[in-house]
């Protein structure tokens, strides 16, 4: 049975599919058979952001559909060997994914792969349901800014009242914080939300803190996941958040600001 | 910020205004989210009841369901007005 992880966040642009792409090329390096599963059809991205937008063929959609097989669907990862994508489909209406039609296809992957993990379109419509309906766990990928927290509050209930562990009265869908886009030297001039508020705030356990860091533009333009940026800080805070899913017991880190001296504060503007 | 700025007294800092606002709102939404949806419904109804027999205004009637581990507690609170 394979361990069934959404990506998640109610807004957009918070970094769900930046996170999905780090989180399954991280379990997948660890040797876990990987699948990563794009749920956003009609604005396909997690291709583009795993460098393989040019091996689509067919897509998530195909294979629900009978169009397509599985095997012929997926595409197989060129850097790590353990790990698969699975694209959404650019041109077909969201309705496409039917509750039936992606429990046919988790199920089929669940029979050979670890970890399937579920990159969700923003928002609460129906493909944001979809891509957490079947879900185990859930990342919950968070900016320290309003409304992204209060977004993030809001895909919490959804999880708690709409996912299938709720309504079938099982245990509930394991929640992760994942905070992005953190800057430290925000935080200690008391203009960004600190990890504590937005613990204080959503209640769930905090699986990592990734810093706001030019590596992460750097990588997406370039197709590379940035977990394979492996000397920056946001990559070694992807590996961190990795290792936490898989129950290690990491300190976090890149959480305190860098500290500056007097003269390049001076001649930098601060 | 500019090296005079570093001089100058601190500006207000907007973290905690975006953490207050943040647990006022976030605590009103749940508590909505929390509620059955026939809760509406109910609230009409015994209005419609209580003004068989006092006159009382929309906004006198509180109805709310405080949700514990082993069981929901309907809590109604009636102002009646003053004779």
């Amino acid at each position: 049975m394979a361990r069934i992880i959404v990506v998640t966040s109610g807004k957009g642009g918070v970094g769900k599919t930046t996170t999905s792409a780090s989180i399954s090329t991280g379990l997948a390096k660890r040797g876990h058979k990987t699948v990563v599963i794009d749920f956003d059809v009609g604005l396909r991205n997690l291709d583009l952001i795993m460098n393989c937008e040019r091996r689509v063929v067919y897509d998530f959609v195909n294979v629900i559909q009978g169009e397509a097989t599985l095997n012929q669907a997926l595409i197989k990862d060129k850097r790590v060997d353990t790990l698969f994508i699975l694209p959404a489909s650019q041109t077909r209406e969201k309705e496409a994914l039917t509750k039936d039609g992606v429990e046919k296809v988790i199920n089929e992957l669940s029979e050979t792969f670890d970890y399937i993990v579920c990159d969700s379109p923003a928002g609460i419509e129906h493909g944001a349901l979809m891509a957490l309906y079947y879900a185990d766990e859930a990342i919950v990928v968070t900016n320290p800014e309003v409304s992204s927290v209060r977004d993030s509050d809001r895909i919490l209930g959804i999880l708690q009242s709409k996912s299938r562990r709720a309504e079938m009265g099982q245990d509930p869908v394991k929640e992760h914080l994942l905070l992005t886009r953190y800057n430290p030297d925000r935080v200690e001039r008391g203009e960004m939300l600190s990890v504590t508020d937005v613990e204080e705030i959503l209640a769930i356990p905090l699986l990592g803190v990734i810093p706001e860091s030019q590596v992460v533009l750097n990588a997406s333009n370039q197709g590379l996941p940035v977990i394979l940026e492996d000397q920056s800080d946001a990559g070694q805070a992807y590996d961190d958040a990795v290792a936490r899913l898989l129950g290690e017991e990491r300190e976090h880190r890149f959480m305190t600001s860098q500290k500056k001296g007097f003269f390049s504060r001076m001649f930098k503007g601060g | 910020m500019s090296f005079l700025d570093y001089f100058r007294s601190k500006k207000t800092n907007t973290a905690s205004v975006a953490k207050e606002r943040l647990q006022i709102i976030v605590a009103h939404e749940r508590g909505q989210r929390d509620m059955p949806d026939y809760l509406p419904q109910l609230q009409k109804e015994l209005l419609d009841v209580i003004r068989k027999y006092v006159q009382i205004s929309d906004d006198m009637v509180q109805v709310d369901v405080d949700r514990n581990e082993s069981c929901s507690v309907l809590e109604l609170n009636v102002t009646l007005p003053e004779k």
